[in-house]
């Protein structure tokens, strides 16, 4: 007998991330006991993570998985009857292992995995939650990370994000494994997709490069907006998000410069951008907008579209980011949508027209403090020929961003504005 | 986000947790007292549960600090406290919390920050956003 092909460690990773929430949805869903069903699972991955790359893939890698995370969790409830005996209602329903097996697939399955996936995505973004809980929950559940490459990401100690993990778990204890019904389906929809888009600016904002262990959450927000697509094609929003990722994405070896200083979108080498990115974004945005429901993420992408397709800074259809601007401003209000949409009034209409936009913000309490009034006023004053009152406003932004390249951004402005003495 | 939390102390002795030698811990009633310690914690308890409590130090006395700076020719190391203050610090906290008014709700709910003073420093990033 012929050894099968050993798959690398990495290609092994992949496929262990993709089949991650296909073998937690149905355990979870069979179990009702979600908390113990992903350590069941997480131990699965880890004992594939060490065989496979040794051994090579079993015939059948997602059964294997649901096999051996199915045994784990019998084994655990098999413990904890025998240690508490306080699951004697539950054992005399019927024997863990069959509760727990998994049966084989048929189509009426598949359409479930669809469903379980969806149902694990929205359980892990769920509104109990804070905002960093539901993204490591996602990560790991959905995203089928390790705790400690979350850890990794986030730059905290693995003992913090496992806290936060169990925590998150411990919290939804006892929610339903269903979809939601009635009046919170968008709420819902909404929050989950706001998680996948946190995890997309963490890993965009992060600086390349700096450590090759930390996983890419750009990359994996990507492939998980990706799932939540093909898992529901016809919505508009899911399709926005994905596109504004990809565009946002197609961007990355522009924005910033070997030395970690970054490149401001008026300045960046558009020959850097990536086509096929930038194509796919476009496809999905055209595809969508005129079947589906406008919604915000559709707006963004569109945004940013005109941006992907604009030969320079100058030549861009500013006209329509605007108008794109206004549209985003009913629908999703903000202040910080207002203060882009102040950019775009300037490129359009001149910095007059954008300062005044500004105006009213600076009594806005959601701002207070924040270093972008400052700067994007900045910018517009400058535009404006006010270079007095731009190096004080770059100076004031530079006080008060956390961001270190911003920082040395905002510094460069205000001193080439300074008066040479 | 990363949040720097400073805790400053002025005890009668230098003993951690240092708000127990504060003389105003001191002069609170015994029940009082358990109450401050009780609060002190479960805020513990819940930054550690919470995932949010990163790393926490605590400093040996001032006494024992040492301090480099210029002097004549260089360079010179004296004993004792950058700052020769009455409030010294007397450990550091970092926590990863959702938002700047969580970050300063933690800070306040310190029990030194009700004796003297807790700061709360946001720590900067290395990376950016898009311009």
């Amino acid at each position: 007998m012929t050894a099968p092909p050993t798959p690398t460690p990495a290609a092994v990773g992949e496929l262990l991330r993709e089949l991650a929430p296909q073998v937690l949805g149905p355990l979870a869903r069979r179990s009702a006991r979600f908390e113990d069903a992903e350590d069941a699972v997480q131990e699965a991955l880890l004992a594939a993570t060490v065989q496979w790359p040794v051994e090579g893939l079993p015939d059948e890698p997602r059964a294997w998985l649901r096999t051996v995370a199915a045994r784990r969790m019998a084994d655990q409830l098999r413990s904890e009857v025998a240690s508490r005996r306080r699951e004697e209602r539950d054992a005399a329903r019927a024997p863990a292992d069959a509760r727990l097996a998994p049966a084989p697939d048929t189509e009426g399955d598949v359409a479930a995995g669809v469903d379980d996936t969806l149902v694990l995505l929205l359980l892990c973004c769920h509104p109990t939650l804070t905002p960093s809980s539901q993204v490591a929950l996602t990560l790991r559940a959905v995203g089928g990370l390790t705790t400690a490459a979350i850890a990794r990401a986030f730059l905290v100690p693995e003992a913090t994000m496992g806290q936060r993990i169990s925590r998150a778990k411990q919290r939804i204890r006892g929610a339903r494994f269903a979809l939601p019904v009635g009046a919170e389906v968008p709420t819902r929809w909404a929050a989950a997709l706001h998680v996948l888009y946190l995890i997309f600016s963490e890993g965009s904002t992060a600086t390349s490069g700096a450590d090759l262990h930390r996983p890419d959450l750009t990359a994996e927000a990507i492939r998980l907006a990706r799932l939540v697509r093909r898992l529901r094609p016809d919505d508009g929003e899911v399709a926005g998000l994905l596109a504004l990722m990809l565009l946002v994405e197609a961007r990355r070896t522009a924005r910033t410069r070997a030395d970690g200083s970054l490149v401001p979108l008026a300045e960046q080498d558009r020959a850097l951008w990536d086509g096929d990115r930038i194509a796919e974004g476009v496809a999905l945005l055209t595809h969508a907008l005129p079947r589906a429901i406008l919604g915000p993420y559709q707006l963004q992408a569109a945004i940013a579209a005109v941006h992907a397709e604009a030969p320079s800074a100058n030549a861009t259809d500013w006209r329509q980011v605007v108008a794109l601007y206004g549209l985003l401003d009913a629908l999703a209000p903000s202040p910080v949508v207002t203060l882009n949409r102040a950019v775009a009034v300037a490129m359009a209409d001149g910095p007059e027209a954008g300062l005044a936009l500004l105006a009213p913000l600076a009594a806005d309490e959601r701002l207070a403090g924040h270093h972008r009034l400052p700067a994007v006023r900045a910018h517009l004053r400058e535009m404006a020929g006010d270079p007095a009152g731009a190096e004080a406003d770059f100076r004031a932004a530079a006080r008060l961003t956390t961001s270190l390249p911003e920082q040395r951004y905002l510094r460069g402005r205000a001193a080439a504005l300074a008066p040479s003495s | 986000m990363k949040y720097l939390i400073l805790v400053y102390s002025n005890p009668e002795s230098w003993e951690h947790p240092m708000f127990v030698r504060d003389p105003g811990f001191l002069g609170l009633t015994e029940a009082e007292r358990a109450d401050v310690v009780q609060e002190a914690e479960a805020l513990h308890a819940e930054i550690v549960a919470s995932g949010e409590l990163v790393e926490g130090v605590a400093l040996a006395d001032p006494v024992t600090a040492r301090t480099a700076r210029p002097g004549a020719g260089g360079v010179t190391v004296t004993d004792g406290p950058y700052l020769e203050t009455k409030e010294q610090l007397a450990g550091y906290f970092v926590i990863d919390c959702d938002t700047p008014a969580r970050a300063a709700e933690i800070a306040a709910r310190f029990p030194d920050a009700r004796l003297t003073a807790v700061e709360v420093r946001p720590i900067m990033t290395s990376g950016g956003e898009d311009m």
